[in-house]
C-alpha cells in the first residue's frame, strides 16, 4: 500500500489516478497512524509553502513525515513537497520548512520577458546520478514542471538530477537513503513519469 | 529554455468530438477518450476539452467524461465549458484534469478568478478569451472580447482584460482568436505577441492552425508559449510528430520523445 499523503495542498487525483493505472496499491489519507503503517509514502502537493506547513503543523503530520523517513520507508517527495522538505523556502515572506534535506528554496527572476514566471511546461532532467528510480528513463527526458520557485542544495550529494530554466540550473530531483523528492510531476509526465512511479512502487532502499 | 508546447484542442458536444469554422457549423468527428489517448501516445503535450453546449444548455459539464479521460490519460489536460462556480470547478480537478478554463464565467464574475487561484492555485486556473477584431477606438488594442461562444460582446478590450486576469491570479491565458477559429490560415501572430509581450504568464496561441509553418509562426513571431491545434491534427492531415520535426527543424524547442 502507497500512502498519498493529504494536507489540503492541492488535486491529489492524478498522483491516485498515475499509480491506479499502473496497478499499485494506494490511498490517500491524512491519519498519521494510515501514513506510518504504509509500505511506501507520496507526499506531493501544489500551493504556497507558508499555508503547506501551517496545515501540516495543524494535522500533526511533521513528526509524521520525519517518522516515515527515520524508519527508512520509501518516501516520494513531489513539487511542493519536494521544496517543504527543504529547510527553508522564500515562500511567504520566508518559511521554516522541515529540513530532511539542507538547502533553501528560491524564487526564480527573470529579466528576459520570454521566460515566463511560472515555469509552466515540459523541460529536461539531466541525471546527475544513477538513481534506482531513473531505472529505464534515458538521461535529459522531459518531465511536466509548474513551480515559481525552485530547490537550491546545500550539498552536492543529494543532487540526482538537474534542469535549468530562467537561468538557473537547479536540483530537478534529491536523494538520500530512502527519500527521494522531484520538482516535476511524474504523474504528469507521460510514460516516462509512469516509470518513474513504477519505479519508485518497486524500490527497496539500501540501508 | 523552456519546450513549447503542443495542445490538440477537442471540442465535445453530445459525447463526440466535434469542430466547426469560426465557433459554426460543425461536424462531428470522433470518440474523446479513443482521440484523447490517441493524441497523449502521439506525443502531445497537453490536452484540452470543450464541453461546448454545457453552457447554452444550462448543465453542468459532463463530469463522467473529465473522470474517463483523467484515468488513461496522464499528461496534463485542461477542462472547460459550463463552470459556474468553485465547487464545479473543485469537481472537475477532482475528476482527474490538471487545470480549469473559464471564459465567459470569468467576464461575467472575475471574482471567481481570484477566488479559484486562491482556493485551488492560479497554475489550475486558466483564462480562455475569445477576442474579435473591431475598428472602435475605444479597443486600443484592436480587439474586442466576446462570450458565450462569440454571441455576445462585452465592450471590454482584449489587453486591457488580459492584464486584468493576470493581476487576479490567472496562471495562463488562452487567446483564441475568433477570426482565424477553423480557418486554418494560420495564427492571429499580432494579437498573440500582443498579449504573450505584455503579460508575464504563459500565453497560449489558439484558432488557424493549418500547417506546422504556422506552429513555427506562432512560436517565433507571434511569441506563444503553448499553441493549439484542432482541424489540422482532427484531419489526419498532420500528426504531432510532423508538426515537431518541422518546429525541430525551425530550432524551435520540443519535446521529442514520449
Amino acid at each position: 500500500m502507497i500512502a498519498i499523503i493529504d494536507y489540503n495542498a492541492g488535486n491529489l487525483t492524478s498522483v491516485r489516478l498515475a499509480l491506479e493505472y499502473i496497478g499499485a496499491d494506494c490511498e490517500i489519507t491524512s491519519d498519521p497512524k494510515h501514513i506510518l503503517a504504509a509500505e511506501r509514502v507520496i507526499f506531493p502537493g501544489v500551493g504556497a509553502a507558508g499555508a503547506a506547513m501551517a496545515e501540516l503543523r495543524k494535522l500533526g503530520l511533521l513528526d509524521t513525515i520525519k517518522t516515515v523517513v527515520d524508519n527508512n520507508t520509501p518516501f516520494l517527495g513531489i513539487c511542493l513537497g519536494t521544496q517543504v522538505i527543504f529547510e527553508f523556502s522564500e515562500e511567504d515572506g520566508g518559511t521554516a520548512c522541515i529540513g530532511l534535506v539542507p538547502g533553501a528554496v528560491k524564487r526564480f527572476s527573470s529579466s528576459d520577458p520570454m521566460c515566463k514566471i511560472p515555469q509552466i511546461g515540459w523541460n529536461t532532467v539531466q541525471i546527475e546520478w544513477p538513481h534506482p528510480l531513473f531505472e529505464g528513463i534515458k538521461d535529459s527526458s522531459e518531465f511536466y514542471f509548474v513551480h515559481s520557485y525552485y530547490p537550491s542544495v546545500a550539498a552536492r550529494s543529494y543532487v540526482m538530477g538537474q534542469t535549468e530554466y530562467a537561468g538557473v540550473c537547479f536540483a530537478s530531483a534529491v536523494g538520500i537513503g530512502s527519500l527521494f523528492a522531484v520538482q516535476f510531476h511524474p504523474e504528469r509526465s507521460g510514460r516516462v513519469g509512469l516509470k518513474m512511479l513504477e519505479n519508485f512502487s518497486k524500490w527497496v532502499p539500501l540501508c | 529554455m523552456l519546450i513549447k508546447r503542443i495542445i490538440p484542442c477537442l471540442d465535445v458536444r453530445n459525447k463526440k468530438v466535434t469542430k466547426g469554422v469560426k465557433f459554426r457549423d460543425n461536424v462531428d468527428l470522433g470518440d474523446p477518450i479513443e482521440m484523447a489517448v490517441a493524441y497523449s501516445e502521439g506525443g502531445c503535450d497537453e490536452l484540452v476539452l470543450y464541453d461546448i453546449t454545457a453552457s447554452a444548455e444550462r448543465r453542468p459539464i459532463d463530469i463522467d467524461l473529465v473522470r474517463e479521460v483523467g484515468k488513461v490519460v496522464h499528461i496534463p489536460f485542461a477542462v472547460g465549458g459550463g463552470i459556474e462556480t468553485l465547487d464545479d470547478i473543485y469537481s472537475v480537478l477532482n475528476a482527474g484534469a490538471e487545470k480549469v478554463s473559464v471564459n465567459s464565467l470569468a467576464v461575467k464574475n472575475p471574482a471567481i478568478i481570484a477566488e479559484g487561484a486562491k482556493r485551488f492555485g492560479s497554475q489550475c486556473i486558466v483564462l480562455g478569451m475569445d477576442p474579435v477584431k473591431s475598428d472602435d477606438e475605444k479597443f486600443a488594442s484592436g480587439y474586442e472580447i466576446t462570450t458565450r461562444g462569440f454571441r455576445e460582446f462585452t465592450g471590454m478590450d482584449a489587453l486591457d482584460w488580459a492584464k486584468k486576469a493576470e493581476d487576479l491570479g490567472v496562471g495562463e491565458i488562452v487567446v483564441n482568436s475568433v477570426d482565424a477559429d477553423g480557418t486554418r490560415d494560420g495564427f492571429e501572430l499580432n494579437l498573440t505577441r500582443l498579449i504573450s509581450t505584455n503579460v508575464g504568464i504563459p500565453v497560449v496561441a489558439s484558432g488557424g492552425a493549418g500547417t506546422p509553418q504556422h506552429l513555427v509562426d506562432v512560436f517565433s513571431e507571434g511569441a506563444a508559449d503553448a499553441a493549439i491545434v484542432a482541424s489540422m491534427v482532427h484531419s489526419g492531415d498532420y500528426t504531432i510528430r510532423q508538426i515537431k520535426e518541422e518546429l525541430a527543424r525551425a530550432g524551435i524547442p520540443v519535446r521529442c520523445t514520449w
